[in-house]
């Protein structure tokens, strides 16, 4: 197969169709690794990657740490918090600093659109996109991607709404491009205050009713209101939100078919999912996090596999 | 390039069973013994080896497939990335006296990951090598096979493709060498 056809995983939209599957199918025999009793392979051994967080995550930070110690890379942690960005140095000067300890890939979240796409431009490593802003997030819909093929066999032919907050998402907008290359059909559904007004532009479908959604898809991709990017009122209360677009259990079984719940975490229970579907036979939540590890360790893997000694 | 048979269909047989009866003679019933066919290729010797064993022993050969990608050595040496084959592994190690199986030994590297794959499994008791051809001459690593098909000299450009009746219709050995422009 041929190598990735990018030097930095900045987000799914400069990815091909080979690229994404090559990546699925590498993360796959990373799963069979860390079910292992040694979950450790010393591929990377001669790698240091810095993970710089200027934005809180848990579950993705935690998530590419094992990733990378799992492959035995070196790995130095950064966030944003407790460093001198905030005694005003720039982002360039941040990285150029910390590349000058010999660091051959950066991980990077941060809160402004396109920061990775920059960043990678400007400075000598390779870059991986862990969040930007309201951009995008591929190594989780490359999970997701990944998810779905794992309990339904394959992404192409699939119908799969995402719900919820689609202007402030990210996991949206990558979720969106990963499943378009890979053959899926995709609708969003949320308030008509939450959806871009041009999404039907990116070829998907638009649908305010949540039931109707549901009855369409095979999946749905629940997402959480992100409270904290939103500067105006976008609907008049979260309880009203919760009756509307909320996903609990009456609705689920009145479905009369059998659909796969996914979350990208972290929930708000009782919001967008209630704790009855979250933890039920349909969920898939938590397979979603086993495959962040694999997944992650796959495109760490392929885009080190491209800094020649 | 020259088409040159090394070992026809017969030969192929009878090396095989060989390789098995000298096996016998160190394992015995094969209770404290199994067999680690190293991918992609060596699984075809250890699937071929295994039953030949099952057929003159009489007992169940414990067996499993090896992977090797994540613990080569040229990782960023390559052009284009390797894509992992399937390990299937599902007994223990700790304490076996393992035979490890592939196709050709030519620079050792691929059996030097080998042996650090299996480790990930556990600390076996020992660790023996059996290959089906053993290229000499040309080892960069002090690996030697304790059971071997057939030993060969050849070139460095010259290649050695063991085939297999699943695959490609005949079991054969071929070796190539390229045209001299003399």
């Amino acid at each position: 197969m041929d190598n990735l056809s990018v030097d930095h995983l900045t987000g799914i939209k400069n990815l091909t169709e080979n690229d994404i599957q090559l990546i699925l199918q590498t993360a796959e025999s990373f799963k069979q690794v860390i079910n292992r009793p040694i979950k450790k392979v010393p591929s990377l051994r001669d790698i240091t990657i810095a993970n710089l967080f200027f934005e809180n995550s848990t579950r993705t930070r935690l998530s590419f740490e094992l990733a990378q110690k799992r492959l035995s890379a070196d790995v130095i942690n950064f966030a944003a918090a407790n460093s001198s960005v905030k005694k005003g140095e720039t982002l360039i000067d941040t990285v150029n600093n910390i590349l000058s300890m010999k660091v051959d890939m950066v991980v990077m979240r941060h809160p402004n659109p396109g920061a990775a796409v920059f960043l990678s431009q400007k400075v000598k490593a390779k870059i991986i996109n862990a969040g930007d802003g309201t951009h995008e997030h591929p190594t989780q819909a490359l999970l997701d991607a990944f998810s779905i093929k794992e309990r339904l066999g394959d992404v192409a032919g699939k119908k799969v709404v995402i719900v919820g907050d689609i202007l402030h998402s990210r996991v949206a907008l990558s979720n969106i491009l990963c499943l378009q290359k890979l053959g899926a059909e995709v609708m969003v559904c949320g308030p008509a205050t939450l959806i871009p007004k041009y999404i039907d532009q990116l070829g998907v479908k638009v649908e305010h009713n949540l039931r109707k959604a549901l009855m369409w898809c095979d999946v749905a991709n629940m997402l959480r209101i992100q409270l904290e990017r939103q500067d105006i009122k976008y609907f008049p209360s979260l309880r009203e939100y919760s009756m509307q677009y909320g996903l609990d259990k009456e609705l689920l079984d009145s479905l009369d078919k059998e659909i796969v719940i996914m979350h990208p975490g972290p929930i708000n229970r009782g919001v967008e999912i209630t704790s009855d579907v979250a933890d039920s036979e349909h969920s898939i939540i938590l397979d979603q996090v086993e495959n962040g590890v694999a997944v992650r360790m796959a495109c760490t893997y392929l885009l080190a596999g491209k800094i020649k000694v | 390039m020259e088409k040159q048979v090394i070992l026809n269909s017969e030969q192929f047989q009878l090396t095989l069973k060989r390789i098995c009866y000298q096996l016998i003679e160190n394992h015995d019933d094969f209770s404290d013994t199994v067999l680690v066919g190293l991918q992609p290729r060596g699984i075809y010797v250890l699937s071929r080896i295994t039953s030949i064993l099952e057929e003159i022993t009489g007992h169940k050969i414990v067996c499993g497939q090896l992977d090797i990608t994540f613990y080569r050595d040229d990782f960023r040496r390559r052009e284009k990335p390797l894509v992992p084959s399937v390990t299937n592994i599902d007994f223990i190690i700790e304490g076996k006296k393992v035979i490890l199986i592939d196709d050709v030994l030519f620079t050792g590297r691929t059996i030097r990951s080998g042996i650090d794959a299996l480790m990930a499994f556990g600390r076996p008791k020992s660790v023996e090598l059996a290959a089906f051809i053993d290229r000499r001459f040309k080892r960069d690593l002090p690996i030697q096979a304790d059971y071997v098909g057939k030993s060969i000299d050849t070139l460095i450009s010259e290649k050695v493709s063991v085939e297999w009746k699943e695959i490609e219709g005949e079991d054969k050995v071929i070796l190539y060498t390229p045209e001299s422009n003399g």
